[in-house]
């Protein structure tokens, strides 16, 4: 995933630029990122950019995406095959001798042994694996190459793979190669798909480290953090992801859970086991909004208030921390998770005393180097400030890695293609892609209770390629049962040829028929993301 | 420097930057010119007129939001007779020319026609016409459309085509029969909108409003309170608009770094759920399979004691919580204290993956 494969190669696993920059651009090579869906204001920038035709397009992506109609090249690769795609453009660069050879000199290293890798992935070889026609992958290598900025957006297309870091890395060696990393307009730019994923990262809410990413298994960060929250004993051993906790929970050995404002009932794969795997807690509390899928399974529910009800930050996608304002007050009694927090540790023996969600945030930027120079009164002056931001008098920074990198020199990373776990056979023959849509957001709680988005878009659908829907005989509109080795859902058709054939796609928003019940769990092995966007199916007519 | 230039500006010499318009000039020297097609953030057309200045030597009144102050010595007048009268006769033809009954329209208090009405101080219409009787379009739950108070300045449709770049609206057919379509001149919900609802935020009269908005309160009792949004990544700054502690609109902050006041359909009309009557009011505590009402110290001394007890019994790693990427930075900082601090465990993760 994007921590852990851009920090592997530049130090450090954050957008490298911002989005201002975006008007500047010269080429844009988006893959995995649907982005008018998903990111639809960033789309807006990209589409004015391509428009006004000051920059090209490039977008690799399995389905016909609503960016592509603005592309001057669509690399329409077969899902999970995106390693072998980046190889093959990489692989052109160098055997046209595009790259920048000064710069993988002066500021990179392992430079030739990825080379060496990329030997064998010639358009050719790529082309039998990706389904890109060969003429393509050089048209887009050129353009990339041939530009003096050229930036990479991309999002959970190509993280939610068993080779999601590999995926990561890739994209990273290919900006390297052509000197886009730590310049203005260019980078390699994850889009983070929820409001504060950035800042949940930034701020610890992570198994292997302490806000600002500092190390669990440092000793040193382990003693300033015992010292500051005037702790014994802080644990050195990373914990359990998200990820690997239901299954624990499933096996017995987690036997209690705290889950604040998510929804992993919905949101993860493989629900079967999930639910197995909640039910199976001695204990389990959740705080929310509503009583989601997963608040139902509870032992105890905390009402908690909504964004709109309380003070505080959130960092987006390009690292800017931003304020959070109370508006109204929350509903009834609840409560700002943060009081919660601070009360149930109370009861718990150890005092949090806050007075305001200003007190705590004066606390950690303490503690995090990064946002040591951010505060409430400068947010409020300034707007937004981009971390890292080290000193009151720092101004921020909208891009990273100028001159060098955080990490000394960027580090090419040798991949090799690996195909997905689990392709389409005899028993399950299409292969199932998930992601969202324009008109909901993760597990629907909030979405799904609005008229307006759901005047748009009411309900799931599995959309299959016309051809795959003549083969199976299912009509539009028509409910059909889509099955997987995990499971099995029933949810209406979408006649469409956005996905490919032999490709269908689900959005996961829909709990009713939810594409999780289908997905496979198995886990990227470093990154522990579970791979949502390529599994097997069949589709069958009802009755 | 060469790109500055001295001019006269209602008779104050003034220094100008070469090539920026006599409306840019204006407002920054404080002088106020109406506007009405122009927005600062979209392309200039200069179509509506109602920003006529005198140029000396001008053959005519010239359209000050896209006319560019040249030379050296150019004498601008922003307030005279010849200038007030032809606004004037731009805005009276405009009101003549569709069904602005101030009473009976939402944007009542928040539109810049009734504004320039006023200013302008036109006390009694001089012209009558028909009205165009174009079919309301309000079938969606979120855009109002009433093309008979359109007055075809074209901000919607630059919004749509060059701000969004959704590409869904634009002038439709031809002269006094012109009217703003989209594609095949369908309803907003039968059209490809993907409602950004830029062109709502655009919208200077009450041409396009927020459907669920309509009389939820009057513009002059909103208060106004800037955050950031809620659904992705972006970090849009939004206005929530609350009348009597309710979020009653959403609209785009006009300052907001990352988005510059556009929005996408959840982030500005996907706010019911914030007073939903599902929303949760009160703790709850299961017994025997069921939820009770519980209060906050029975629920909260209920987890504590349970975290205490499997801490005690099977270590406090047999303890995992997930943290939040909805939540504030504070709260997840806090949550993965409680975790490491008060729990003892490293077990803390949130949907970064997922």
């Amino acid at each position: 995933m994007t921590v852990a494969g851009l920090a592997a190669a530049f130090g450090s696993g954050a957008m490298t630029n911002s989005l201002a920059e975006i008007a500047g651009g010269e080429v844009f090579f988006l893959t995995g990122t649907n982005t008018t869906e998903n990111h639809p204001v960033i789309a807006t920038k990209m589409k004015q950019a391509v428009t006004k035709g000051t920059a090209k397009l490039i977008v690799a992506d399995p389905r016909a995406i609503d960016m592509t109609r603005f592309a001057d090249i669509w690399l329409r690769q077969t899902p999970g095959t995106d390693v072998a795609l980046i190889n093959g453009l990489m692989h052109v660069i160098i055997e046209e001798g595009l790259y920048d050879e000064e710069y993988v000199r002066s500021r990179t290293e392992g430079f030739e042994e990825m080379r060496e890798v990329l030997k064998r992935y010639t358009p050719q070889f790529v082309e039998g694996i990706a389904g890109v026609a060969q003429d393509d992958i050089r048209k887009a290598a050129r353009l990339y190459a041939g530009a003096k900025r050229a930036s990479i957006f991309y999002a959970m297309g190509i993280t939610q793979h068993i080779t999601g870091t590999d995926n990561v890395k890739s994209l990273a060696n290919l900006a390297m190669l052509c000197g886009n990393v730590g310049i203005e307009s260019a980078g390699v730019n994850p889009l983070r798909g929820q409001n504060n994923v950035q800042g949940a990262c930034d701020l610890g809410a992570l198994p292997n480290v302490y806000t600002g990413y500092q190390q669990v298994g440092d000793a040193a960060a382990r003693k300033k953090f015992a010292t500051a929250w005037k702790a014994s004993g802080l644990p050195d051993k990373p914990g359990l992801t998200a990820t690997e906790m239901i299954p624990a929970a499933a096996k017995g050995e987690l036997k209690a859970m705290y889950i604040m404002g998510e929804n992993p009932l919905v949101s993860d794969a493989d629900l079967k086991h999930v639910e197995q795997g909640l039910k199976n807690l001695a204990f389990l509390v959740v705080q929310d909004i509503f009583l989601t899928e997963t608040a139902q399974l509870a032992d105890v529910v905390l009402p908690a208030a909504c964004f709109a009800e309380k003070d505080g930050t959130f960092t987006n996608t390009e690292r800017r921390v931003q304020r959070v304002r109370k508006g109204v007050e929350p509903p009834g009694e609840a409560r700002a998770d943060w009081e919660i927090i601070a009360d149930l540790a109370a009861r718990m023996g150890y005092a949090m005393q806050y007075r305001s969600a200003e007190d705590i945030f004066a606390e950690f930027t303490e503690l995090t180097p990064s946002y040591a120079g951010i505060s409430y009164k400068r947010l409020e002056k300034e707007g937004g400030i981009q971390w890292p931001c080290p000193t009151p008098k720092h101004p921020g920074t909208p891009y990273l890695h100028k001159d060098k990198f955080v990490r000394g020199k960027g580090l090419f990373h040798p991949v090799e293609f690996i195909p997905p776990a689990e392709l389409p056979d005899k028993d399950y023959p299409l292969l199932l892609t998930t992601g969202r849509v324009l008109y909901h957001y993760h597990t629907g709680s909030m979405t799904r209770r609005d008229n307006g988005l759901n005047f748009r878009y009411p309900e799931g659908h599995v959309e299959v390629h016309p051809v795959d829907a003549l083969e199976l005989g299912v009509a539009e509109g028509e409910k059909v049962r889509v099955a997987s080795r995990r499971g099995e859902i029933e949810i209406p058709v979408a006649v469409t040829p956005r996905s490919l054939q032999g490709t269908v796609f689900i959005p996961f928003h829909f709990f009713e028929a939810a594409a999780n019940r289908l997905t496979n769990p198995v886990l990227d092995p470093i990154g522990k993301i579970p791979e949502f966007k390529v599994c097997a199916v069949r589709v069958e007519k009802l009755g | 420097m060469s790109d500055r230039i001295t001019v006269t500006i209602d008779g104050r010499a003034v220094e100008a930057v070469k090539g920026e318009t006599i409306l840019d000039l204006a407002t920054r020297v404080g002088i106020k010119i109406p506007t009405l097609c122009y927005h600062p953030r979209l392309p200039i057309v200069g179509a509506c007129r109602v920003c006529v200045v005198e140029v000396e030597g001008a053959r005519a009144l010239v359209a000050s939001c896209a006319f560019p102050v040249e030379q050296e010595g150019m004498v601008i007048k922003t307030d005279t007779e010849r200038v007030k009268a032809a606004r004037r006769l731009v805005v009276e033809l405009l009101l003549a020319s569709g069904d602005h009954n101030c009473l009976l329209c939402e944007s009542n208090g928040h539109c810049e026609l009734q504004d320039l009405v006023y200013e302008l101080k036109i006390e009694q219409p001089r012209f009558s016409a028909e009205p165009p009787r174009h079919p309301l379009d309000n079938a969606n739950p979120m855009i109002y459309r009433d093309l008979n108070k359109c007055i075809l300045c074209g901000r919607c449709v630059r919004g749509c085509n060059e701000v969004q770049v959704n590409q869904v609206i634009d002038f439709g057919y031809r002269g006094g029969k012109t009217k703003i379509i989209t594609a095949a001149d369908r309803s907003y919900g039968d059209s490809n909108c993907v409602f950004c609802g830029e062109c709502v935020q655009l919208c200077p009269v009450g041409a396009l409003v927020e459907n669920k908005a309509r009389f939820a309160g009057r513009p002059w009792d909103i208060k106004k309170v800037p955050t950031t949004c809620t659904y992705c990544g972006t970090g849009c700054t939004i206005d929530l608009n609350i009348i009597d502690g309710r979020v009653v609109k959403i609209t785009g902050n006009e300052s907001g770094v990352t988005n510059q006041g556009s929005l996408c359909v959840k982030g500005r009309f996907g706010y019911e759920f914030i007073h939903h009557p599902d929303r949760l009011t009160t703790p709850l505590i299961k017994e025997d399979g069921r939820f009770r009402e519980a209060t906050w110290a029975e629920a909260l001394d209920v987890t504590a004691r349970k975290l205490g007890q499997i801490k005690e019994k099977h270590g406090p790693d047999s303890i995992g919580g997930l943290s939040s990427a909805r939540c504030t930075n504070e709260e997840n900082y806090l949550m993965q204290k409680f975790m490491r601090a008060v729990i003892g465990t490293n077990n803390i993760d949130h949907c970064a993956r997922l």
